[in-house]
């Protein structure tokens, strides 16, 4: 167990250089090959009125006349041994890990990411446990009730789930509920209040942002435990289980669920990890400063040091989620063993 | 209302080297010189607060709460150069002088904000000489002197530092060879650019004469500065007021709360009523969220000013009770198409006068956005809200402003080219509404044989490696270019000077003037400059315009327009002509 999680670490770190590389690649690589030039690239981060010179300068202070390696070896030290800022006035240290400095807010990048992380996971986990309570309960009782009225309606609205925009479905709920017509509730929107700061006003200023996101993969979930359901309550196992005389419940939750829950589990460490990596179009319709938010902000403006620091922390965040699902496998299915 | 640049620091010899923007514990009592309310106030209907006050109060109190769709360039008042940022600077900092907080043309007049007075030029306008009100104090309590003033414009100069600014004290000031700014340059006598004889006195010396330098010390970077608390790029965290509201919080990339200054004192500054207890500001908010909750009265003002977005046009337009709560000021950006000379056979006058007649003005309106959220169809270069503004049409398009045929033909015909002739029309193609314009241009002036072919190059080298630079252009019969321009404050100087003098035209590329080269213009910009008479200089600006005009160098396209909502909660609502939006210091809560 304790090799097996070593070895998934150390796969991980590989995992998360390779990411590192190809996204410096992506945006440092690319536009040279295009033919973008050292002073091209360092026009966006100087003014809108700089001269020549000054484009010079800062192509100079950035390092882009550097061979690519040495920059990316800039950038992978600043990670692992911080770096240093000129601020004007004096020299400031940026601790390891430094993804380097927003040439346009002028803020280390790190700092900025470690606050957005309460945004974005309030609502990834907010609402990861609505979607996988109201997916899978349905899903069951979908299996269960095969052809009824209720697999019929639940499945219809799931396909709608599955189908309809996030911006769209995100955009109706605040034109109802948050705009005040037709209906004269006021939800907030475009805020976000620490969760240790009031809980109440955490979970009222979440609770759209949550269903809409929940809706989406909700429905998603019902289909996927529908379908596994179906298949595992044919099994041989079930129905030896009900010839032992065990309830029904028993069956169907301790029996049946479990077996049907190993690619429900997969998928929904997938999800979380890329959620928490950032729910991009759903921070941006309600405006939360999450990490999603971040990145399109920063992909808008071409912040690249913010593009970088977001990506390598999303990616994080799916190579971790991933280890956890798998060591999770071995407590649902007591057939997996991790060697 | 965002006034973009597109440029770097451009020169004209010794004399112009302008960086413009292109494409772009408060009292009891009003001072008696704000804005005033009237008793009635202007009535609640559509423009209604384009010349007047709409709801009118004189009522302190309350907190307004206005959204960002993007964030600030910076909050530091010497690193911004947007134009909604220099409308909501006034709130927490005090300039020598400022635009009036008032609606209609008044707006656009100077008025001392820090200084006594309006600057004292002396007879060759080489120098300008300020003096400072006493009794003005930073939120801190400490006094302000004309050394903060000094300070806070001498550190805007680096341009390492503080990037997002603009550089004309740069440009126009007397400075010591090679000078950086205080951080790099330390210790290094400045008095031959700003002397500092006393705390209340400062003294500007320049290298050119500059006639309307009024404008230069309305700028944000005239706004102190404490040397002591200045900590560079980190300055705009926790910028030390000198206005009416001082930061409580500051959130880079999510938002501020401002609330009062204890220590700004009202008998000082006749300018802000400064009504509201405080602001709270969100930034990064989507911009269609932004618009309903203005709508709905759950958010104030959409600060960047440009006017609500399309999906809610319908709404506002559609509904004569919320028509009647907005207002559609026209800006001072032109659209506009640049006819470059140097590309033949536009060398010929004649034919770039029948591309003036054949174009289609109201498709070209109508890629921009339409009347009421695009803009106004432009007729000559200077935009209304700009002194020597005059309405004149050399070219006119016919009635329906869809383009003389006859005339184009006529002209075509004279230059050599009466079956039309082959050219390439540049835009910019992060931008489909120049690549609208360019299409519809490429439809109209197909109409007499004009024919067009679209070339679209990348917005941040346009004018340094494509359309702006003269044998690029001319090797690539880029004859026609997408452009557009936005002057820094409302005057011909700031709209002119980059964009119709020939000596700002540099081979190496950058320029935003792609087309205009007559040396009469320079020479009439040349006596702009050097005109101390207000009248006299805005009578060369109309003749410029007309000169410009008359050589048929640029097809003016639109003057912009926006659409803007007023809040269901704030009193005191008009537009301020110098920055095209509602004017920030003016409002209040109901």
């Amino acid at each position: 167990m304790v090799t097996y999680i070593i070895r998934r670490l150390i796969w991980a770190a590989a995992m998360l250089t390779i990411v590192s590389i190809v996204t410096f690649a992506i945006f440092f690589l690319v536009p040279r090959l295009a033919g973008a030039t050292p002073e091209s690239l360092a026009t966006r981060y100087v003014g809108r009125t700089a001269n020549a010179e000054q484009v010079k300068i800062a192509a100079e202070k950035l390092g882009f006349y550097d061979p690519l390696v040495v920059q990316y070896g800039r950038f992978a030290k600043g990670i692992v041994a911080g770096s240093e800022y000129d601020y004007g006035p004096g020299v400031e240290q940026c601790p390891a890990p430094c993804f380097g400095y927003s040439f346009l807010t002028r803020l280390p990048v790190w700092p900025d990411l470690l606050d957005r992380v309460p945004v974005t996971m309030s609502l990834a986990l907010g609402a990861a446990v609505i979607w996988v309570l109201a997916g899978v309960a349905t899903g069951v009782v979908s299996a269960l009730r095969r052809g009824s009225f209720f697999d019929r309606a639940a499945m219809t609205v799931a396909l709608g789930g599955v189908s309809l925009p996030i911006f769209f479905t995100g955009m109706a709920s605040l034109v109802v509920f948050s705009y005040g017509y037709p209906f004269e509730i006021t939800a907030p929107g475009g805020s976000f209040t620490p969760f240790f700061e009031n809980p109440v006003d955490w979970a009222y200023s979440l609770i759209l942002p949550w269903i809409t996101l929940a809706f989406l993969y909700a429905a998603g979930y019902a289909r996927l435990t529908r379908a596994g359901m179906l298949e595992t309550m044919n099994e041989d196992y079930i129905r030896t289980a009900r010839a032992k005389g065990l309830a029904e419940r028993t069956v169907v939750l301790k029996h049946g669920l479990r077996g049907a829950l190993t690619p429900i589990l997969t998928i929904f460490g997938l999800d979380v990890g890329l959620l928490l990596g950032g729910a991009v179009l759903t921070e941006s319709t309600y405006s939360l400063p999450g990490m999603g938010k971040y990145a399109i902000d920063a992909i808008n403006s071409q912040d690249l040091p913010k593009v970088m620091g977001v990506v390598l922390f999303a990616a994080f965040f799916v190579v971790v989620a991933n280890l956890i699902v798998d060591l999770l496998y071995a407590v649902v299915d007591p057939r997996v063993r991790l060697s | 209302m965002k006034r973009r640049t597109t440029t770097g620091a451009a020169a004209v010899g010794a004399v112009l080297a302008l960086a413009l923007s292109a494409c772009g514990g408060g009292s009891s009592t009003t001072p008696k010189d704000s804005a005033k309310p009237a008793a009635d106030g202007a009535k609640a209907e559509f423009n209604a607060a384009l010349t007047g006050i709409v709801n009118p109060s004189d009522k302190k109190g309350g907190v307004l709460k206005f959204a960002n769709e993007g964030d600030w360039d910076s909050l530091d008042p010497g690193d911004t150069y947007y134009g909604y940022s220099w409308n909501f600077v006034r709130l927490y900092g005090r300039s020598l002088l400022m635009f009036k907080s008032a609606p209609g043309k008044e707006g656009n007049e100077l008025t001392p904000d820090l200084a006594e007075g309006m600057g004292t030029p002396s007879d060759d306008a080489k120098t300008w000489t300020y003096k400072i009100k006493s009794g003005v104090k930073f939120e801190d309590g400490t006094p302000i002197t004309s050394k903060d003033v000094k300070y806070g414009v001498l550190r805007s100069l680096d341009k390492e530092v503080f990037p997002d600014g603009y550089t004309y004290f740069n440009d126009f000031l007397d400075l010591p060879k090679d000078y950086k700014g205080p951080y790099k340059s330390k210790g290094v006598n400045t008095d031959k650019a700003i002397e500092t004889p006393d705390d209340q006195t400062i003294v500007f010396h320049l290298k050119q004469p500059l006639s309307n330098f009024d404008y230069f010390a309305q700028l944000p970077a005239t706004i102190p500065v404490p040397e002591a608390k200045d900590t560079g790029a980190k300055y705009r965290e926790h910028i030390i007021a000198s206005g009416p509201y001082m930061f409580q919080k500051n959130e880079i990339g999510k938002g501020f709360t401002l609330v009062r200054n204890p220590n700004w004192d009202p008998a000082t500054d006749p300018n802000r009523p400064a009504l509201p207890d405080g602001f709270e500001v969100s930034t990064n908010v989507n911009a269609d969220d932004i618009d309903n909750r203005i709508l709905s009265g759950d958010l104030d003002v959409a600060v960047i000013g440009t006017g609500i977005k399309q999906a809610a046009l319908g709404r506002v337009l559609g509904d004569p009770a919320v028509k009647a709560a907005s207002d559609n000021p026209t800006s001072t950006r032109l659209w506009y198409t640049s006819i470059n000379g140097n590309v033949p056979p536009l060398d010929n006058i004649d034919c770039r006068k029948a591309v003036q007649y054949a174009a289609n003005k109201v498709d070209y309106q109508t890629a921009f956005g339409g009347e009421v959220a695009g803009g106004q169809i432009a007729t000559s270069l200077l935009p209304p809200a700009i002194p020597g503004h005059e309405d004149f049409n050399l070219y006119p398009p016919g009635a329906d402003n869809k383009g003389d045929l006859a005339k184009a033909k006529e002209h075509l015909t004279a230059c050599g080219q009466p079956d039309g002739f082959e050219t390439n029309i540049s835009y910019r193609a992060e931008r489909p509404n120049e690549k609208a314009a360019a299409e519809a241009l490429q439809q109209a002036l197909g109409r007499v044989g004009i024919k067009l072919t679209l070339k679209p190059f990348p917005q941040a080298d346009y004018f340094a490696l494509y359309a702006g630079k003269p044998g690029y252009a001319k090797d690539n019969k880029i004859g026609l270019a997408q452009n557009g321009w936005m002057s820094d404050w409302p005057d011909g100087f700031g709209f002119l000077g980059q964009i119709v003098d020939s000596r700002v035209i540099r081979d190496t590329g950058g320029s935003s003037n792609i087309s205009v080269r007559d040396p009469e213009v320079d020479k009439l910009l040349d006596q702009a400059m050097a005109e101390t008479d207000k009248t006299k200089r805005d009578a060369i600006w109309t003749a410029i315009d007309k000169k410009v005009m008359e050589g048929a160098y640029i097809l003016p396209g639109i003057w912009t327009k926006s659409l803007l909502v007023r809040s269901k909660n704030a009193t005191n609502i008009f537009v301020n002509d110098a920055y095209g939006m509602y004017d920030y210091l003016g409002l209040g809560v109901k």
